[in-house]
């Protein structure tokens, strides 16, 4: 059984239809890859599972319970958690608070504590500055944030919307190596990325989405190969 | 020169009401964006609700531990009618245009003003507030200036309530989330933030301030009616704009500075245009005085925040 099943999901914003009947699988422990263009329709789905908006149809479900209609709120505290596109920080906490905003649905206070510590060990730049308004850092250093606070509910899947976005080479390396780390230490990734090469390298299975449809998938080595993905994802003829 | 003290002790006095009243103004227009107009009957209601608690258990007694209790009682019903409006009212209405919430609340304060006054006993013209010695006795002497009771309650009031609410807001963990939905309230829902329980702790936060301006208010004035929300509310939101509505130490600033402004007025303003028949003139001018040269207000920040 899959962790995550979408099945002939259904999103619309009004008239306008963005997602148009995809399925999808997510297995236990793996790194699935979602790509595809500008308003392909990558982001909508990401909030249509972690619940901030409603499916027009189609079922979701999060380790057989089905979960399209169960609030946002409650779908954190099931083990899904979602670093949204733009990362979303609170800019006026600081940086330990938006840890512990990660934390919320929690009521264990021993292990919190431990996870703002491994948070920590994971980008030493957070400890450094924990007490900064969050606001201040850069685009990198937030988006570490987002991760990391993210990864304070301990989540079982750890959805990322575009978590490369607007980085340098070096930063957007930095944050590939630790969805590796992630993923090493038991946790498994829902990525969605415009960089279609360095997701694809590391992901186990990928999908390619176009105008609400999923038009190929295949595991990260055939996509990378694939003349399809090549031409449109890739720059190269 | 005393005389400017004494005026400043008033306005203090004063301005500690406003204040009270104005932090629910404030705490609710920075998690929903939405000026609960309503929010002066929730203090006119408090003062019933303690008026009720000293009528029905402890009627005749004019001792202090009878305060407390009054307090509660003013609370609990600030709190129930501010939840339940919220509930019934205004959450429906989230996503619908502006203009809803806005005629929604003057709705709910007609409502409240009329349902205290037809079917409070008594209550069709001003009813006597309890007193209670150590609160309404004799007036203290303190060199020139002279000490109402009641007005050292106001001031305590605020001081202690803005203590609070300054823990609640940075220290908690519920006060962590009220700033998380505040900022965003998508990415707070990510977090495992339930967005209506927030707003529900908002709109109960305001009314308890509003509760003991109630009871403060009665003490004060030694008595209480149904219309007394109407120009409280008022002040109390032009304390909240002046200081920077959705800012909460904004609206405790805001509060003080309209309170002492009008009591310096009264006294120093001379010729047709002093005296207190002129005082409320002179707070609404101060309120467009700022709105033309700070829009943002003296503290600034348009969500809740601690600054
Ligand atoms: N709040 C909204 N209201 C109306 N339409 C929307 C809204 N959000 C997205 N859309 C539309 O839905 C479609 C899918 O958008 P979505 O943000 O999911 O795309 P995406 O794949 O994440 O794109 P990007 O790579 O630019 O982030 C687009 O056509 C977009 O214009
Ligand atoms: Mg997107």
């Amino acid at each position: 059984m899959s962790m995550l099943e979408v099945k002939d999901l259904r999103v619309a914003y009004g008239k306008i239809e963005a997602v148009k009947g995809i399925s999808f699988t997510v297995g236990q422990g793996e790194v699935v890859c979602l790509i595809g263009t500008n308003g392909a329709g990558k982001t909508t789905t990401l909030r249509t599972i972690s619940g901030l908006i409603r499916p027009s149809s189609g079922e979701i479900w999060f380790e057989g319970k089905r979960i399209d209609a169960v609030p946002a709120h409650e779908i954190v505290m099931l083990g899904l958690a979602h670093s949204p596109e733009g990362r979303r920080i609170f800019p006026r906490l600081t940086v330990e608070e938006n840890l512990l905003l990660g934390a919320f649905a929690r009521n264990d206070h021993g292990a919190i504590k431990d996870d703002l510590q491994a948070a920590y060990e994971l980008f030493p730049i957070l400890g450094e500055r924990s007490k900064q308004p969050a606001g201040t850092f850069s685009g990198g250093e937030q988006q570490m944030l987002a991760m990391g606070r993210a990864m304070m509910s301990r989540p079982k899947l750890l959805m990322l919307d575009e978590p490369s976005m607007g980085l340098s080479p070096i930063m957007m390396q930095l944050i590939m190596s630790t969805v590796k780390t992630l993923r090493s230490q038991g946790t498994t990734i829902l990525l969605v990325e415009q960089n279609a090469r360095a997701a694809l390298k590391l992901a186990d299975k990928g999908y390619v989405l176009e105008v609400g449809h999923i038009v190929l998938d295949g595991t990260g080595d055939e996509l990378l190969v694939s003349d399809e993905v090549r031409k449109a994802y890739l720059g190269e003829d | 020169m005393d005389l400017f003290f004494q005026q400043l002790l008033n306005g203090l006095t004063l301005g500690s009401l406003y204040a009270l009243i104005a932090v629910g103004y404030t705490v609710v227009y920075g998690i929903v964006q939405l000026i609960n107009f309503a929010h002066g009957e929730v203090f006119m209601i408090g003062a019933f609700g303690a008026l009720a608690t000293w009528t029905m258990l402890f009627k005749g007694t004019t001792a202090i531990w009878v305060l407390p209790f009054m307090i509660v009682g003013a609370i609990a019903v600030s709190v129930t009618v501010a939840v339940v409006m919220e509930r019934v009212a205004y959450r429906p209405l989230r996503n619908a245009p502006r203009l809803a919430p806005l005629i929604t609340a003057i709705g709910i304060s007609v409502f409240l003003q009329e349902a205290i006054r037809l079917f409070y006993p008594g209550a069709k013209s001003a009813m006597p507030f309890p007193q209670i010695e150590f609160v309404t006795g004799a007036a203290m002497e303190w060199g020139p200036l002279t000490v109402r009771r009641s007005a050292l309650f106001t001031i305590g009031a605020l001081i202690m309530c803005t203590a609070a609410l300054w823990f609640f807001i940075n220290r908690t963990k519920l006060g962590r989330g009220m700033l998380a939905v505040s900022q965003d309230k998508d990415t707070a829902r990510l977090m495992g933030i339930n967005v209506d329980r927030i707003v529900a702790v908002a709109f109960a936060l305001g009314a308890t301030l509003a509760g003991i301006a109630g009871v403060a208010q009665g003490l004060q004035n030694n008595n209480i009616d149904f219309f007394m929300g109407f120009l409280a509310g008022l002040k109390a939101f032009t304390a909240a704009v002046l200081g920077g509505i959705g800012n909460i130490m904004g609206a405790v600033v805001g509060g003080l500075v309209l309170g002492i402004v009008e009591a310096m007025a009264v006294q120093f303003i001379p010729g047709t245009f002093g005296g207190s028949p002129w005082k409320d003139v002179w707070a609404f001018a101060l309120l467009i005085i700022v709105l033309v040269f700070r829009p943002q207000g003296i503290l600034g920040a348009k969500t809740v925040d601690r600054a």
